[in-house]
């Protein structure tokens, strides 16, 4: 089983760095694809595992993506002269200049996002069911209407993220942001998964099955749902970072709060892939990745209608997801010892 | 920041008629979630949505010469057929379901009318012109278009009509056991699947008489959905499910705060102050409640 294991991890491993090679021409796609499964996997902390379903993780990777481009401009020139229209073309960030701006605008990206989450945490998580859902929808929504009135940033309109550098070759930008994406993702997998091995994980699935239970147990809940939330923020800022540069031009409610997409896609994937599980998630993720890149096209310009029905028909037929229909199709592959003759038993009954 | 609202106080006196007239259309909505809140404990994402397709129905008379006043009639009618199709189509299977499953299936309701209104009517925003003129007060200080008084009276004729219906009639009673314990109604011989059905469609054509109105006095946009949803949300945790001079109250509060806001921060933080202070409250509200679960221990 732990050999198994080794040869599955490698092999994405190597197929993860291969990938932009093999296919060049999705490079960007397979980025955005790490920058979903990292979104979705964080959204599993709490969604998932913590019963907490939140639509509101969009707040810090919107945070995360404005911090990251804010602090790449706002190191080396005036960040309101850039905002202002074509401020871009005034200022050009040297390659030194560029890259030195992101790892310091992600780590702030990421870093930031944490302490908000730890600071808020305190009232927000005290919520239940579905008033923190719908608190943490006004949140997001508010982060997007409050931003999109802050002159510094951009306003309404939004800015421009410091163009790539000119390094020689043509391909070095997409191979940059996959790389960078990419090893996010494997960050965020090896955390994640370090956390699902201890005795955090359990806690967080006390509170999602019983909550009051738990506290009566002795365990202080609101401190784990305090850390859980972080840990989703600062993969989320990280995210929201990447994807900044990535897409080019950040705006209020379009890219970075933007909780009619990526604020519901988060929570979709998700649920498509199997809540509560880790590879629930990432398989989620890519399928509905591949989904959306596939027929998006198909449904040129009625995409959100596509995707109001894909969330209604996902949510109603389908609330297990892949990962639940798979463990109740193969239990034993899951380490779950069936009763032969229980099981018949109950198809009898049905 | 601006605060000449409190220099001139014929401003303030004109956004509090404003916040009111406005409050009494918010507590409608606000009514009708709370209705399906509390009979199918549903929270409706779409609700917001559902007024904008009310709205829409009015401006579209108006488009074709009818005066859109005759909206008030016709959208609830038709809306009261909408959410029965909606009930039947989606609602029904999520009704007994985990409350977050309710929210996604409605969230998702939300953007698939969102979309189709955008490709439907356009993503212009429009308003539907009554002529109704405008009352002058206070040496015209201030200043109130009829078409906000009108829609106030409306909403509060509705408003008073449902209440007298939920409380006379064999539905509103049926609809009220529901509410209850739906167990017990079920034995003792109500259908629910129909009393939900009525539900949903009582609260859609609310939605339609609110939005008809809506499109009188402000205006429509497809993407204007949302900030409705979360301020009927917000109206029904502060006066609480079941409470309608609550919902009036807490309703009319909303619409000076948010006239306020609009005055102090500027037209941009309008939506966002409502976002802001629906978080403020549930944090509030949660501070409040667990001192009491303290106090219980």
């Amino acid at each position: 089983m732990n050999k198994n294991n080794l040869l599955l991890y490698s092999g994405i491993l190597i197929f993860g760095i291969a990938a932009p090679f093999l296919f060049p021409a999705f490079k960007v796609q397979l980025s955005i694809l790490c920058v979903l499964i990292v979104l979705a996997t964080t959204w599993n902390i709490q969604g998932g595992e913590m019963g907490y379903n939140s639509f509101g993780n969009i707040l810090f990777y919107g945070l995360g993506m404005y911090l990251c481009a804010s602090v790449q401009v706002g190191m080396f020139f005036p960040l309101a002269e850039w905002t202002e229209s074509g401020g871009e073309k005034t200022f050009v960030h040297t390659p030194a200049q560029f890259f030195q701006g992101m790892a310091v605008g992600l780590i702030v990206a990421a870093i930031v996002p944490t302490i908000v989450a730890g600071l808020i945490g305190y009232s927000i998580l005290g919520l239940r069911g579905h008033y923190f859902a719908i608190c943490t929808l006004g949140l997001g929504v508010a982060a997007g209407e409050i931003s999109g009135g802050i002159e510094i940033i951009g306003a309404g309109q939004g800015f421009t993220t410091p163009p790539f550098p000119d390094v020689g070759s043509l391909d070095s930008r997409g191979e940059f942001f996959y790389f960078l994406s990419f090893f996010v993702l494997v960050l965020t997998f090896i955390a994640v998964r370090a956390i699902y091995s201890t005795r955090f994980k359990l806690i967080l699935n006390a509170i999602r099955d019983n909550e009051d239970k738990a506290e009566a147990m002795g365990i202080e809940t609101m401190k784990y749902k305090i850390v859980g939330w972080m840990i989703s923020a600062f993969f989320c800022g990280l995210a929201g970072g990447i994807m900044g540069g990535l897409v080019g031009y950040i705006d209020s409610t379009d890219v970075a709060f933007d909780g009619r997409e990526m604020g519901v896609f988060m929570v979709l994937m998700a649920i498509l892939g199997g809540k509560g599980t880790l590879w629930g998630p990432i398989i989620g993720a890519t399928v509905f990745h591949i989904f959306k890149e596939g027929f998006w096209t198909f449904f040129l310009g009625w995409q959100y209608v596509a995707l109001g029905v894909l969330i209604v028909v996902i949510v109603i037929y389908f609330p297990e997801g892949i990962m639940g229909w798979l463990r109740e199709k193969y239990p034993e592959r899951f380490g779950e010892v069936v009763d032969e003759k229980d099981r018949k038993a109950q198809v009898e009954l049905k | 920041m601006d605060f000449m609202v409190f220099q001139y106080p014929m401003i303030s006196v004109q956004a509090c008629l404003d916040g009111i007239l406005l409050g009494i259309l918010f507590a409608l909505i606000a009514y009708g979630m709370a209705l399906q809140w509390g009979v199918m404990n549903i929270i409706n994402i779409a609700q917001g949505d559902l007024v904008i397709l009310g709205g829409y129905i009015a401006y579209f008379m108006y488009l074709y010469g009818i005066h859109p006043a005759w909206g008030v009639i016709v959208s609830p009618i038709i809306m009261f057929f909408v959410g029965i199709a909606i009930y039947k189509l989606v609602i029904n299977k999520v009704v007994d379901r985990d409350l977050f499953i309710s929210i996604l299936a409605t969230f998702g309701i939300s953007i698939l009318f969102m979309q189709l209104m955008n490709f439907a009517f356009g993503a212009d925003v429009v308003l539907a012109n009554s002529d109704y003129g405008t009352t002058m007060l206070f040496n015209s200080n201030v200043v109130l278009p009829n078409s906000k008084i009108f829609s106030a009276f409306i909403s509060i004729l509705f408003a008073i009509c449902l209440v007298i219906y939920m409380k006379k009639s064999k539905l509103g009673r049926a609809i009220r056991a529901t509410a209850q314990n739906a167990r017990a109604a079920k034995i003792l011989g109500v259908d629910t699947e129909k009393v939900y059905a009525a539900t949903f469609g009582i609260n859609a054509a609310l939605c339609g008489v609110a939005g008809a109105l809506i499109s009188i006095t402000f205006t429509i946009h497809p993407y204007m959905g949302l900030p409705y949803t979360i301020r009927s949300f917000m109206i029904v945790i502060v006066a609480g499910l079941g409470n309608l001079p609550g919902v009036a109250m807490s309703g009319m509060g909303l619409g000076v705060f948010e006239e306020f806001a609009d005055y102090i921060l500027g037209t941009e933080f309008r939506i966002g102050s409502v976002f802001l202070l629906l978080v403020l409250i549930l944090v509030y509200r949660r501070f409040k409640l667990s001192r009491k679960r303290e106090y219980l221990k």
